[in-house]
Protein backbone atom coordinates (compact mmCIF):
# COMPACT_ATOMS: atom_id res chain seq x y z
CA UNK A 1 0.00 0.00 0.00
CA UNK A 2 1.55 3.59 -1.01
CA UNK A 3 -0.04 5.64 1.54
CA UNK A 4 0.75 3.48 4.29
CA UNK A 5 2.37 5.20 7.19
CA UNK A 6 3.28 2.26 9.02
CA UNK A 7 4.50 -1.06 7.07
CA UNK A 8 5.58 -4.26 8.56
CA UNK A 9 6.83 -6.58 7.24
CA UNK A 10 7.83 -10.24 8.76
CA UNK A 11 8.34 -8.72 12.08
CA UNK A 12 9.04 -10.99 14.80
CA UNK A 13 9.28 -10.38 18.58
CA UNK A 14 10.98 -12.74 21.19
CA UNK A 15 11.49 -12.23 24.94
CA UNK A 16 14.56 -14.72 25.47
CA UNK A 17 13.65 -18.04 23.83
CA UNK A 18 10.38 -17.28 23.72
CA UNK A 19 8.98 -16.13 20.63
CA UNK A 20 6.17 -13.53 21.33
CA UNK A 21 5.41 -12.43 17.79
CA UNK A 22 5.53 -14.81 14.75
CA UNK A 23 5.88 -12.90 11.02
CA UNK A 24 4.05 -10.15 11.20
CA UNK A 25 2.60 -8.42 7.91
CA UNK A 26 0.36 -5.64 7.99
CA UNK A 27 0.10 -1.69 6.77
CA UNK A 28 -1.55 0.50 8.61
CA UNK A 29 -3.03 3.71 6.29
CA UNK A 30 -2.90 6.96 6.87
CA UNK A 31 -6.04 8.38 8.97
CA UNK A 32 -7.53 4.98 9.81
CA UNK A 33 -8.34 3.65 12.99
CA UNK A 34 -6.94 0.46 13.68
CA UNK A 35 -8.00 -1.66 16.83
CA UNK A 36 -6.30 -4.41 17.60
CA UNK A 37 -7.99 -7.37 19.22
CA UNK A 38 -7.47 -11.08 21.02
CA UNK A 39 -7.13 -12.87 23.90
CA UNK A 40 -4.73 -12.24 26.37
CA UNK A 41 -1.04 -12.98 25.69
CA UNK A 42 -1.64 -13.28 22.02
CA UNK A 43 0.68 -10.40 21.53
CA UNK A 44 -1.29 -7.21 20.77
CA UNK A 45 0.53 -5.08 23.51
CA UNK A 46 3.93 -6.18 22.82
CA UNK A 47 3.14 -5.50 18.68
CA UNK A 48 2.19 -1.57 19.90
CA UNK A 49 5.01 -1.60 22.40
CA UNK A 50 7.74 -2.81 19.43
CA UNK A 51 6.32 0.55 17.16
CA UNK A 52 8.00 2.99 19.66
CA UNK A 53 10.37 0.92 20.69
CA UNK A 54 9.53 0.15 24.22
CA UNK A 55 10.97 -3.01 24.78
CA UNK A 56 15.08 -1.13 24.25
CA UNK A 57 15.51 -1.59 28.05
CA UNK A 58 14.21 -5.06 28.60
CA UNK A 59 16.89 -7.66 28.87
CA UNK A 60 16.50 -10.41 26.14
CA UNK A 61 14.21 -8.82 24.29
CA UNK A 62 14.92 -8.51 20.43
CA UNK A 63 12.88 -7.80 17.12
CA UNK A 64 13.84 -9.25 13.73
CA UNK A 65 12.20 -8.25 10.23
CA UNK A 66 11.05 -4.68 9.27
CA UNK A 67 8.72 -1.75 10.61
CA UNK A 68 9.27 0.92 8.33
CA UNK A 69 7.16 4.21 9.78
CA UNK A 70 6.74 6.81 6.45
CA UNK A 71 9.72 4.58 4.78
CA UNK A 72 11.79 4.97 7.76
CA UNK A 73 12.88 2.39 9.54
CA UNK A 74 11.91 2.61 13.19
CA UNK A 75 14.29 -0.02 14.52
CA UNK A 76 17.45 2.19 12.99
CA UNK A 77 15.52 6.08 14.04
CA UNK A 78 17.05 7.89 17.02
CA UNK A 79 14.61 6.37 19.29
CA UNK A 80 13.93 9.98 20.88
CA UNK A 81 12.90 11.20 17.43
CA UNK A 82 10.98 8.22 16.68
CA UNK A 83 8.76 8.40 20.60
CA UNK A 84 7.87 12.26 19.05
CA UNK A 85 6.24 11.13 15.99
CA UNK A 86 4.66 8.18 17.88
CA UNK A 87 2.37 9.61 20.25
CA UNK A 88 1.39 6.42 23.28
CA UNK A 89 -1.39 6.41 25.81
CA UNK A 90 -1.87 3.13 28.36
CA UNK A 91 -4.54 1.75 30.42
CA UNK A 92 -3.80 3.85 33.67
CA UNK A 93 -3.59 7.63 33.22
CA UNK A 94 -0.40 8.68 33.97
CA UNK A 95 0.12 12.55 33.92
CA UNK A 96 3.35 13.59 35.69
CA UNK A 97 2.15 14.08 39.29
CA UNK A 98 4.47 17.18 40.14
CA UNK A 99 3.53 18.56 37.23
CA UNK A 100 0.45 21.31 36.52
CA UNK A 101 -1.78 20.81 33.77
CA UNK A 102 0.24 23.15 31.61
CA UNK A 103 3.03 21.80 32.32
CA UNK A 104 1.93 18.30 31.57
CA UNK A 105 0.69 19.17 28.56
CA UNK A 106 4.30 20.68 27.27
CA UNK A 107 6.24 18.22 29.04
CA UNK A 108 7.26 16.83 25.85
CA UNK A 109 9.04 19.97 25.03
CA UNK A 110 10.35 20.54 28.41
CA UNK A 111 12.25 17.05 28.69
CA UNK A 112 13.81 17.09 25.52
CA UNK A 113 14.92 20.85 26.41
CA UNK A 114 13.33 22.61 23.67
CA UNK A 115 13.11 26.32 24.26
CA UNK A 116 9.47 27.57 23.55
CA UNK A 117 8.65 31.25 24.23
CA UNK A 118 5.27 32.06 26.48
CA UNK A 119 3.32 32.66 23.41
CA UNK A 120 4.31 29.68 21.67
CA UNK A 121 3.56 27.50 24.99
CA UNK A 122 0.13 29.23 25.50
CA UNK A 123 -0.32 28.32 21.79
CA UNK A 124 0.34 24.40 22.12
CA UNK A 125 -1.26 24.22 25.57
CA UNK A 126 -4.46 25.47 24.06
CA UNK A 127 -4.50 23.46 21.00
CA UNK A 128 -3.36 20.52 22.17
CA UNK A 129 -5.83 20.39 24.81
CA UNK A 130 -8.65 21.23 22.63
CA UNK A 131 -7.69 18.28 20.22
CA UNK A 132 -8.08 16.13 23.57
CA UNK A 133 -11.72 17.86 24.17
CA UNK A 134 -10.52 19.06 27.57
CA UNK A 135 -9.64 22.67 27.04
CA UNK A 136 -13.30 23.59 27.79
CA UNK A 137 -13.21 21.79 31.38
CA UNK A 138 -9.30 22.89 32.18
CA UNK A 139 -9.55 26.39 30.73
CA UNK A 140 -9.62 27.87 33.82
CA UNK A 141 -7.37 25.54 36.36
CA UNK A 142 -4.05 25.02 33.94
CA UNK A 143 -1.71 25.65 36.91
CA UNK A 144 -3.30 23.01 39.00
CA UNK A 145 -1.79 20.02 39.30
CA UNK A 146 -2.67 16.95 36.69
CA UNK A 147 -3.80 14.65 39.30
CA UNK A 148 -6.53 16.49 40.55
CA UNK A 149 -8.53 16.03 37.51
CA UNK A 150 -10.82 12.85 37.33
CA UNK A 151 -9.78 9.45 35.08
CA UNK A 152 -11.46 10.15 32.86
CA UNK A 153 -10.01 13.63 32.61
CA UNK A 154 -6.65 12.80 33.69
CA UNK A 155 -6.40 10.41 30.47
CA UNK A 156 -7.88 13.17 27.90
CA UNK A 157 -4.49 14.70 29.44
CA UNK A 158 -2.46 12.03 28.44
CA UNK A 159 -4.25 12.04 24.99
CA UNK A 160 -3.34 16.34 24.95
CA UNK A 161 0.38 15.53 26.02
CA UNK A 162 0.79 12.78 23.26
CA UNK A 163 -1.02 14.70 20.83
CA UNK A 164 1.71 18.27 21.69
CA UNK A 165 3.97 16.77 19.82
CA UNK A 166 2.28 16.60 16.70
CA UNK A 167 2.91 12.75 16.01
CA UNK A 168 2.44 11.02 13.05
CA UNK A 169 0.58 8.38 14.78
CA UNK A 170 -0.75 7.47 17.95
CA UNK A 171 -0.97 4.74 19.67
CA UNK A 172 -3.76 3.65 22.78
CA UNK A 173 -3.13 0.64 25.04
CA UNK A 174 -6.55 0.04 26.29
CA UNK A 175 -6.68 3.83 26.86
CA UNK A 176 -10.18 3.47 28.29
CA UNK A 177 -10.60 0.16 30.30
CA UNK A 178 -9.97 2.00 33.51
CA UNK A 179 -12.55 4.64 32.60
CA UNK A 180 -16.37 4.68 33.11
CA UNK A 181 -18.35 4.69 30.56
CA UNK A 182 -19.08 8.36 30.10
CA UNK A 183 -15.56 9.01 29.94
CA UNK A 184 -15.35 6.18 27.90
CA UNK A 185 -17.81 7.48 25.15
CA UNK A 186 -15.85 10.93 25.33
CA UNK A 187 -12.71 9.53 24.48
CA UNK A 188 -14.33 7.24 21.64
CA UNK A 189 -16.01 10.57 20.55
CA UNK A 190 -12.49 11.80 20.96
CA UNK A 191 -10.49 9.31 18.07
CA UNK A 192 -13.43 9.53 15.99
CA UNK A 193 -12.51 13.70 15.50
CA UNK A 194 -8.73 12.58 16.15
CA UNK A 195 -8.77 10.32 13.18
CA UNK A 196 -9.27 13.16 10.52
CA UNK A 197 -5.47 14.51 11.34
CA UNK A 198 -4.02 11.38 12.67
CA UNK A 199 -3.28 7.55 12.32
CA UNK A 200 -4.77 5.53 15.17
CA UNK A 201 -3.79 2.06 16.69
CA UNK A 202 -6.12 0.76 19.41
CA UNK A 203 -5.02 -2.03 22.11
CA UNK A 204 -9.05 -3.02 23.50
CA UNK A 205 -10.14 -6.17 24.90
CA UNK A 206 -13.58 -4.03 24.50
CA UNK A 207 -15.09 -6.08 21.85
CA UNK A 208 -17.74 -3.96 20.99
CA UNK A 209 -15.77 -0.41 21.21
CA UNK A 210 -13.59 -2.23 18.40
CA UNK A 211 -16.51 -2.31 16.77
CA UNK A 212 -18.01 0.71 17.46
CA UNK A 213 -15.17 2.69 16.58
CA UNK A 214 -12.44 1.56 14.41
CA UNK A 215 -12.05 1.01 10.86
CA UNK A 216 -9.85 -1.66 10.41
CA UNK A 217 -9.38 -4.42 13.01
CA UNK A 218 -6.65 -6.95 13.30
CA UNK A 219 -7.12 -9.88 15.31
CA UNK A 220 -3.77 -11.80 16.96
CA UNK A 221 -3.87 -15.25 18.80
CA UNK A 222 -0.83 -17.01 19.92
CA UNK A 223 1.47 -14.30 18.67
CA UNK A 224 0.16 -14.92 15.32
CA UNK A 225 -1.93 -12.40 13.24
CA UNK A 226 -5.04 -14.25 12.13
CA UNK A 227 -6.95 -11.68 10.09
CA UNK A 228 -6.74 -8.41 9.69
CA UNK A 229 -9.48 -6.61 7.83
CA UNK A 230 -12.38 -4.04 7.50
CA UNK A 231 -14.27 -3.71 10.87
CA UNK A 232 -17.48 -4.43 9.00
CA UNK A 233 -16.30 -7.33 7.48
CA UNK A 234 -14.45 -8.95 10.86
CA UNK A 235 -17.89 -8.51 12.13
CA UNK A 236 -20.13 -9.59 10.08
CA UNK A 237 -18.27 -12.40 7.81
CA UNK A 238 -14.81 -12.95 9.29
CA UNK A 239 -12.51 -15.58 7.15
CA UNK A 240 -11.07 -17.23 9.71
CA UNK A 241 -12.86 -19.84 11.92
CA UNK A 242 -10.78 -18.55 14.93
CA UNK A 243 -11.64 -14.64 14.39
CA UNK A 244 -15.42 -15.63 14.76
CA UNK A 245 -14.79 -18.34 18.11
CA UNK A 246 -13.82 -15.16 19.33
CA UNK A 247 -16.17 -12.23 18.51
CA UNK A 248 -18.74 -14.75 19.39
CA UNK A 249 -17.29 -15.35 22.83
CA UNK A 250 -17.12 -19.42 21.94
CA UNK A 251 -13.32 -18.92 22.58
CA UNK A 252 -10.92 -21.82 24.59
CA UNK B 1 -40.90 7.77 22.27
CA UNK B 2 -38.54 9.47 19.54
CA UNK B 3 -35.29 8.18 18.33
CA UNK B 4 -33.62 11.64 18.86
CA UNK B 5 -34.19 14.25 21.56
CA UNK B 6 -33.78 17.89 20.19
CA UNK B 7 -30.71 18.51 22.69
CA UNK B 8 -29.53 15.47 22.08
CA UNK B 9 -25.91 14.91 20.94
CA UNK B 10 -25.65 12.53 18.36
CA UNK B 11 -23.29 9.68 18.80
CA UNK B 12 -21.91 7.39 15.94
CA UNK B 13 -24.47 4.85 16.24
CA UNK B 14 -27.50 8.12 15.94
CA UNK B 15 -25.69 9.24 12.91
CA UNK B 16 -26.13 5.52 11.63
CA UNK B 17 -29.29 5.16 12.11
CA UNK B 18 -30.01 8.99 10.74
CA UNK B 19 -29.05 7.60 7.45
CA UNK B 20 -30.44 4.72 7.28
CA UNK B 21 -33.87 6.34 8.03
CA UNK B 22 -33.08 8.98 5.11
CA UNK B 23 -32.30 5.50 2.88
CA UNK B 24 -35.76 3.89 3.88
CA UNK B 25 -37.81 7.16 2.73
CA UNK B 26 -35.59 7.49 -0.23
CA UNK B 27 -36.68 3.70 -0.93
CA UNK B 28 -40.63 4.88 0.18
CA UNK B 29 -40.80 7.37 -2.25
CA UNK B 30 -39.62 5.20 -5.10
CA UNK B 31 -41.98 2.48 -4.02
CA UNK B 32 -44.90 4.93 -4.01
CA UNK B 33 -43.81 6.58 -7.17
CA UNK B 34 -44.37 3.12 -8.64
CA UNK B 35 -47.82 2.90 -7.52
CA UNK B 36 -48.47 6.42 -8.82
CA UNK B 37 -47.14 5.34 -12.16
CA UNK B 38 -48.55 1.94 -12.45
CA UNK B 39 -52.10 3.74 -11.78
CA UNK B 40 -51.78 6.51 -14.02
CA UNK B 41 -50.58 3.16 -16.51
CA UNK B 42 -54.04 1.39 -15.53
CA UNK B 43 -56.33 4.42 -15.81
CA UNK B 44 -55.07 5.36 -19.75
CA UNK B 45 -54.33 1.36 -20.59
CA UNK B 46 -51.04 3.42 -21.33
CA UNK B 47 -48.26 0.35 -21.86
CA UNK B 48 -45.39 2.43 -21.92
CA UNK B 49 -45.29 3.81 -18.12
CA UNK B 50 -46.13 0.00 -17.35
CA UNK B 51 -43.15 -0.51 -18.54
CA UNK B 52 -41.18 1.91 -17.13
CA UNK B 53 -42.88 0.83 -13.71
CA UNK B 54 -41.71 -3.09 -14.57
CA UNK B 55 -38.27 -1.97 -15.05
CA UNK B 56 -38.23 0.48 -11.61
CA UNK B 57 -38.74 -3.00 -10.10
CA UNK B 58 -34.77 -3.70 -9.81
CA UNK B 59 -33.89 -0.22 -8.86
CA UNK B 60 -36.52 -1.38 -5.98
CA UNK B 61 -34.29 -4.81 -5.15
CA UNK B 62 -30.55 -3.08 -5.22
CA UNK B 63 -32.68 -0.37 -2.39
CA UNK B 64 -33.89 -3.32 -0.46
CA UNK B 65 -30.16 -5.12 -0.60
CA UNK B 66 -28.48 -2.26 0.55
CA UNK B 67 -30.59 -1.62 3.57
CA UNK B 68 -30.38 -5.52 4.86
CA UNK B 69 -27.03 -4.73 4.89
CA UNK B 70 -26.96 -1.61 6.38
CA UNK B 71 -28.97 -3.23 9.32
CA UNK B 72 -26.64 -6.39 9.20
CA UNK B 73 -23.54 -3.82 9.58
CA UNK B 74 -25.51 -1.53 12.95
CA UNK B 75 -26.18 -4.32 14.73
CA UNK B 76 -23.02 -5.90 14.59
CA UNK B 77 -21.03 -2.82 15.24
CA UNK B 78 -22.89 -1.26 17.45
CA UNK B 79 -24.97 -3.84 19.47
CA UNK B 80 -28.15 -1.53 19.69
CA UNK B 81 -30.57 -1.59 22.56
CA UNK B 82 -33.99 -0.29 23.51
CA UNK B 83 -35.75 2.18 20.77
CA UNK B 84 -32.52 1.41 18.54
CA UNK B 85 -32.86 -1.93 18.40
CA UNK B 86 -36.70 -2.00 17.78
CA UNK B 87 -36.04 0.58 15.19
CA UNK B 88 -33.68 -1.79 13.27
CA UNK B 89 -35.62 -4.61 13.64
CA UNK B 90 -38.72 -2.47 12.41
CA UNK B 91 -36.41 -1.37 9.70
CA UNK B 92 -35.91 -5.01 8.33
CA UNK B 93 -39.12 -5.65 8.44
CA UNK B 94 -40.54 -2.47 6.71
CA UNK B 95 -38.18 -2.90 4.22
CA UNK B 96 -39.57 -6.24 3.17
CA UNK B 97 -42.89 -4.71 2.85
CA UNK B 98 -41.39 -2.02 0.62
CA UNK B 99 -40.01 -4.49 -1.52
CA UNK B 100 -43.32 -6.60 -1.74
CA UNK B 101 -44.95 -3.17 -2.68
CA UNK B 102 -42.84 -2.92 -5.08
CA UNK B 103 -43.58 -6.29 -6.78
CA UNK B 104 -47.03 -5.26 -6.54
CA UNK B 105 -46.98 -2.07 -8.88
CA UNK B 106 -44.32 -4.20 -11.22
CA UNK B 107 -46.94 -6.93 -11.29
CA UNK B 108 -49.73 -4.49 -11.74
CA UNK B 109 -47.51 -2.78 -14.44
CA UNK B 110 -47.23 -6.03 -16.45
CA UNK B 111 -51.38 -6.65 -16.13
CA UNK B 112 -51.76 -3.01 -18.23
CA UNK B 113 -48.79 -4.49 -20.51
CA UNK B 114 -50.96 -7.68 -21.44
CA UNK B 115 -54.13 -6.35 -20.85
CA UNK B 116 -56.20 -6.79 -24.01
CA UNK B 117 -56.63 -4.67 -27.20
CA UNK B 118 -60.69 -4.16 -26.75
CA UNK B 119 -60.19 -3.14 -22.89
CA UNK B 120 -63.65 -1.82 -21.71
CA UNK B 121 -63.40 0.88 -19.92
CA UNK B 122 -66.09 0.98 -17.86
CA UNK B 123 -65.13 -1.86 -15.63
CA UNK B 124 -62.86 0.22 -14.22
CA UNK B 125 -65.92 2.32 -12.73
CA UNK B 126 -68.31 -0.84 -11.62
CA UNK B 127 -65.40 -2.21 -9.93
CA UNK B 128 -64.04 0.79 -8.26
CA UNK B 129 -60.67 0.19 -8.58
CA UNK B 130 -59.66 3.39 -9.26
CA UNK B 131 -61.33 4.57 -5.72
CA UNK B 132 -59.90 1.34 -4.57
CA UNK B 133 -56.13 2.48 -6.06
CA UNK B 134 -56.26 5.79 -4.76
CA UNK B 135 -57.13 4.56 -0.98
CA UNK B 136 -54.33 2.27 -1.31
CA UNK B 137 -51.74 4.83 -2.59
CA UNK B 138 -52.77 7.19 0.35
CA UNK B 139 -52.35 4.34 3.00
CA UNK B 140 -48.36 4.16 1.37
CA UNK B 141 -47.92 7.34 1.80
CA UNK B 142 -49.81 8.35 5.14
CA UNK B 143 -47.79 5.80 6.91
CA UNK B 144 -44.68 7.42 4.68
CA UNK B 145 -45.17 10.09 6.70
CA UNK B 146 -46.05 8.48 9.88
CA UNK B 147 -42.37 7.07 9.54
CA UNK B 148 -40.71 10.45 8.63
CA UNK B 149 -42.16 11.84 11.52
CA UNK B 150 -42.37 8.93 13.98
CA UNK B 151 -45.78 9.91 13.95
CA UNK B 152 -47.85 7.58 15.70
CA UNK B 153 -51.28 8.68 15.96
CA UNK B 154 -50.89 8.71 12.19
CA UNK B 155 -49.74 5.62 12.00
CA UNK B 156 -53.01 4.79 13.61
CA UNK B 157 -55.41 6.19 11.04
CA UNK B 158 -54.22 3.54 8.66
CA UNK B 159 -56.00 1.09 10.19
CA UNK B 160 -59.25 2.42 9.63
CA UNK B 161 -58.64 3.29 6.21
CA UNK B 162 -58.51 -0.56 4.63
CA UNK B 163 -62.13 -0.47 5.15
CA UNK B 164 -62.46 0.81 2.16
CA UNK B 165 -60.41 -1.23 0.90
CA UNK B 166 -61.70 -4.62 2.30
CA UNK B 167 -65.25 -3.42 1.15
CA UNK B 168 -64.46 -3.36 -2.68
CA UNK B 169 -62.67 -6.17 -2.43
CA UNK B 170 -65.39 -8.63 -1.07
CA UNK B 171 -67.89 -7.16 -3.85
CA UNK B 172 -65.58 -7.60 -6.55
CA UNK B 173 -66.18 -11.21 -6.98
CA UNK B 174 -70.28 -10.65 -7.80
CA UNK B 175 -69.10 -7.83 -9.84
CA UNK B 176 -67.04 -9.09 -12.46
CA UNK B 177 -68.96 -12.73 -12.53
CA UNK B 178 -72.21 -10.41 -13.44
CA UNK B 179 -69.89 -8.40 -16.09
CA UNK B 180 -68.63 -11.96 -17.35
CA UNK B 181 -72.60 -12.63 -17.60
CA UNK B 182 -72.95 -9.56 -19.51
CA UNK B 183 -70.19 -9.86 -21.73
CA UNK B 184 -68.50 -13.08 -22.42
CA UNK B 185 -65.99 -11.86 -25.13
CA UNK B 186 -64.53 -8.97 -22.41
CA UNK B 187 -63.43 -12.20 -19.88
CA UNK B 188 -59.89 -11.63 -20.23
CA UNK B 189 -60.03 -8.25 -18.99
CA UNK B 190 -62.56 -8.56 -15.91
CA UNK B 191 -60.06 -11.04 -15.19
CA UNK B 192 -57.10 -8.94 -15.07
CA UNK B 193 -59.27 -6.36 -13.23
CA UNK B 194 -60.30 -8.62 -10.66
CA UNK B 195 -56.59 -9.69 -10.10
CA UNK B 196 -55.36 -6.11 -9.83
CA UNK B 197 -58.21 -6.08 -6.77
CA UNK B 198 -56.63 -8.55 -5.44
CA UNK B 199 -53.10 -7.33 -5.45
CA UNK B 200 -54.28 -3.67 -4.19
CA UNK B 201 -55.85 -5.55 -0.96
CA UNK B 202 -52.43 -6.49 -0.21
CA UNK B 203 -51.12 -3.42 -0.43
CA UNK B 204 -53.39 -2.05 2.32
CA UNK B 205 -52.05 -4.92 4.30
CA UNK B 206 -48.39 -4.10 3.79
CA UNK B 207 -49.45 -0.52 4.77
CA UNK B 208 -50.85 -1.96 7.79
CA UNK B 209 -47.78 -4.40 8.42
CA UNK B 210 -45.53 -1.32 8.44
CA UNK B 211 -47.81 0.80 10.34
CA UNK B 212 -47.60 -2.14 13.03
CA UNK B 213 -44.01 -1.50 12.87
CA UNK B 214 -43.58 1.95 13.55
CA UNK B 215 -46.25 1.54 16.45
CA UNK B 216 -43.72 -1.29 17.79
CA UNK B 217 -40.38 0.67 17.89
CA UNK B 218 -41.81 4.14 19.18
CA UNK B 219 -44.14 3.11 21.71
CA UNK B 220 -43.05 -0.98 21.88
CA UNK B 221 -46.34 -2.47 22.05
CA UNK B 222 -47.33 -5.00 19.36
CA UNK B 223 -50.36 -4.56 17.44
CA UNK B 224 -50.06 -7.88 15.28
CA UNK B 225 -53.09 -10.48 15.01
CA UNK B 226 -54.98 -7.84 17.21
CA UNK B 227 -58.47 -6.72 16.49
CA UNK B 228 -59.04 -3.63 13.78
CA UNK B 229 -60.93 -1.69 16.56
CA UNK B 230 -58.11 -1.82 19.45
CA UNK B 231 -55.46 -1.46 16.65
CA UNK B 232 -56.87 2.09 15.76
CA UNK B 233 -57.37 3.55 19.56
CA UNK B 234 -54.14 3.85 21.47
CA UNK B 235 -56.33 4.02 24.67
CA UNK B 236 -57.74 0.48 24.04
CA UNK B 237 -54.50 -1.41 23.52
Amino acid sequence: MESAVLKVTNFNAFFGDNQVLKNINLAIDKNSVWAIMGPSGCGKTTFIRCINRMHELTPNATTEGSMQLNGEEVYEMNPVLLRRKVGMVFQRPNPFPMMSIYDNVISGYILNGIKLNKQQKDEIVETSLKRAALWMEVRSTLHKKGTFLSGGQQQRLCIARALSMNPEMLLLDEATSALDPVSTAKIEELIHELKQQYTILMVTHNMQQAARVSDKTAFFYLGELIEANNTKKIFTNPQHEKTQDYIRGHFG
Amino acid sequence: MALLKWNQKLTPLDNEIQQLKLEVISMWEMVLSQLQKAEEALKNIDRDLAREVILTEKRVNAFELKIDRDCEDILALFAPVAIDLRFILAVLKINMNLERTGDIAEGIGKFVVDIPEDFDKRLLEITRVVEMYEQANEMISEVMNAFEEENTILARKVFKKDDLLDEINKNAATIVANYIKDNPAKIESALYILSTIRKLERVGDQAKNMAEEIIFYSEAKVLKHKPKNKKSNPEEE
